[in-house]
């Protein structure tokens, strides 16, 4: 059985005016992720990737409805009782957080950030969850755990707080590790650290993992399979090392022709206009407007996901673009 | 402790700066101590030698050093008026006060965090709470007081009309009303400033990441919305406290309650400056006082305070 499940799950916002139309953040989003699977959701800012997993977590705002299917291990997660809900997040699933200072409250100690969780949900008592913290610390790198556990977060560095997060993801055992762009806010310098640090630990402990970034190399580096999104849409969806040899979707081929090479001296080609979010994406592709191989049909009709073999695709194009896209990457 | 240390020498430094800006500020306000004393129809002679027994021929600066010295033995001079030492003038007055401000303190910060923690967690409860604490800043402090003497004093007879009373207990009884009224518009505003600092950290990302690891809601409440929002909760409260010693002047008179407020405009309007000089400090080290620990106890608060200090 999948550790996590997601079927064309879609999120609209109701306005905050009273006679507002709802937006749509999420058009559809299928993925799944299988036990000790590591999936990347990549995807430029404002295509939905953290409202994904906001859905996952159940912490959409008040007023965001949610559309389609979200299991874990076949348990539908919207409909969870507030009891499972708590077991859910607090030993199931654990959430690391792009920026680790906003996401500790600096009144804290370390300590107590680390093992709150494990201690309200009962899973281990304050000595023991303690130990373990500290077991984990050194696991990460971290020297002299005991001080750092006395410590408060405005005293660590950012790559620093961030392990601390890690630890804090870790401690309760969970079976899927939902990582919403945990490098982003640090230096480049300690971001493949603390990144080597998170890939090591997961693949240890055989944990599932929903990493989220911007960074497609990054993606493709450390996990298993792939989802491009684009204006809250998953557009492809397949093992990572085959998306990235040969998209089949024109935005992926875009993203990665975007890339700046460290061995080439090419000047990276931009993908034209702006991100469009989900809720300005009209009738027909959200990506017609943006696409270089964009048709009549594109503007029209909104292509569905098509799955062939390992890939699925939203293009209505895909199968006759399929040598032109895998010829631009390898140029 | 150095910290501390630190803290109450600033204090005590403000108190002394401020005892030479009042002390000037009065040697330079309109009024003859002089003729106050002898009257009209005093000659030139008899004007000179009061002047020169007061101490007045003196330069300012000297005549504040004298004060200051006695200042800091007890003995804060004579007052014109009453002809009694002004630090047994002031003594019961100031308890009379200090008990007013401090149960009106009470009420305002007790009755003031609960709405707004109320309002501030419940947000279908907010405009109910934004109304009630918009009527209560609105009313002044004296419309509070004749309505709360005609309902309960007058009509009810539960407290009494006027006075402060004798012995603790009575005193208490007696301040209870004229407490309510110095404590409502501050109740008020303590509690919008709840709501609004409850309402800021709610919204924070680290509740988020709390509520997001399964904690329960009455932990993430406690541990992370209310813990956090007590900083600026304190600092408003403290703030407010020390400016109740000043709002007490209109609720004594209002009480016919003869505190420090009432003798320090009894004394103004009749130029008794040794009075006024003594009332104006004693009001300064109030507020120095209740800001010294205002500023420790925010420190024990935050940690990242902790570090500069």
């Amino acid at each position: 059985m999948n550790l996590l499940d997601i079927e064309h799950l879609r999120v609209d916002l109701r306005s905050r005016e009273r006679r507002g139309a709802p937006r749509t953040v999420i058009h559809d989003v299928s993925l799944t992720i299988a036990p000790g699977e590591a999936v990347g959701v990549v995807g430029e800012s404002g295509s939905g990737k953290s409202m994904t997993v906001k859905a996952v977590m159940r912490l959409l705002p008040r007023r965001a409805t949610v559309g389609g299917t979200l299991e874990f291990r076949g348990t539908s997660i919207p409909a969870m009782p507030g009891r499972d809900l708590a077991r859910f997040r607090s030993q199931l699933v654990s959430m690391i957080y792009q920026d680790p200072r906003a996401h500790i409250n600096p009144l804290r100690t370390i300590g107590d950030f680390l093992i709150e969780g494990v201690v309200a949900s009962g899973q281990m008592n304050r000595a023991e969850a303690l130990e373990a913290a500290c077991t984990l610390l050194r696991d990460v790198g971290v020297n002299d755990p005991q001080r750092r556990l006395s410590q408060y977060p405005h005293q660590l560095s950012g790559g620093l707080l961030q392990r601390m997060m890690i630890v804090m993801a870790l401690l309760p055992s969970p079976e899927l590790v939902l990582a919403d762009e945990p490098t982003t806010a640090l230096d480049v310098t300690v971001q493949s650290e603390v990144m080597a640090i998170l890939t090591e630990q997961i693949r240890e402990r055989s944990v599932g993992l929903l990493f989220i970034t911007h960074d497609l190399d990054l993606a493709a580096a450390v996990t298993d399979s792939l989802a491009v999104m684009h204006a809250g849409t998953v557009v492809e969806r397949g093992p990572s090392a085959d998306i990235y040899a040969a998209p089949r979707h024109p935005y992926t081929a875009a993203l990665l022709a975007s890339r700046p090479s460290p061995t080439s001296v090419a000047r990276p080609v931009s993908i034209p206009g702006r991100p469009v979010s989900a809720f300005e994406a009209g009738e027909g592709c959200a990506f017609a407007s943006r696409c270089p191989y964009a048709i009549g049909q594109c503007r029209t009709e909104r292509p569905e996901p098509r799955t062939a073999g390992t890939r699925t695709v939203a293009c209505h194009r895909s199968d006759e673009l399929e040598a032109v896209l895998a010829e631009g990457v390898r140029a | 402790m150095t910290f501390i240390a630190k803290k109450l020498a600033a204090g005590a430094a403000t108190v002394l700066a401020s005892s030479l800006i009042i002390f000037l500020a009065l040697s330079r306000a309109p009024g003859d101590p002089v003729a106050l004393i002898l009257g009209p129809h005093a000659t030139n002679a008899e004007r000179a030698a009061m002047s020169a027994r007061l101490g007045l021929t003196d330069p300012v600066l000297v005549r504040y050093w004298h004060w200051l010295t006695d200042a800091l033995h007890g003995d804060f001079g004579n007052s014109l008026l009453y002809r009694q030492p002004v630090s047994g003038l002031l003594g019961p007055r100031l308890m009379t006060t200090l008990i007013l401000v401090g149960l009106s303190a009470l009420i305002a910060v007790a009755t003031g965090v609960a709405l707004g923690i109320f309002g501030g967690v419940t947000p279908r409860a907010r405009p109910l709470v934004s109304a009630v604490t918009g009527v209560g800043t609105a009313l002044p402090g004296f419309v509070v007081s004749s309505a709360l003497i005609s309902i309960f004093a007058v009509n009810l007879a539960w407290f009494p009309t006027f006075g402060a009373g004798h012995g603790f207990f009575d005193q208490l009884w007696h301040l209870t009303l004229p407490a309510i009224a110095l404590a409502m518009s501050s109740a008020a505003y303590v509690a919008q400033m709840t709501a609004a600092a409850v309402n800021d950290e709610a919204g924070r990302e680290h509740v988020a990441t709390a509520t997001g690891r399964g904690l329960p809601r009455s932990v993430v409440l406690r541990r992370h919305v209310l813990r956090n929002a007590a900083i600026p909760v304190l600092t408003v409260s403290g703030l407010t406290a020390a400016s109740l010693v000043a709002g007490s002047v209109v609720v004594e008179s209002a009480f016919g309650i003869d505190g420090l407020g009432s003798l320090l405009v009894k004394s103004v309007a009749s130029k008794d400056y040794p009075v006024v000089n003594a009332a104006s400090l004693v009001i300064v080290i109030v507020f120095v006082a209740v800001m010294t620990v205002l500023d420790i106890s925010q420190t024990a608060l935050d940690p990242r305070l902790r570090e500069r200090a």
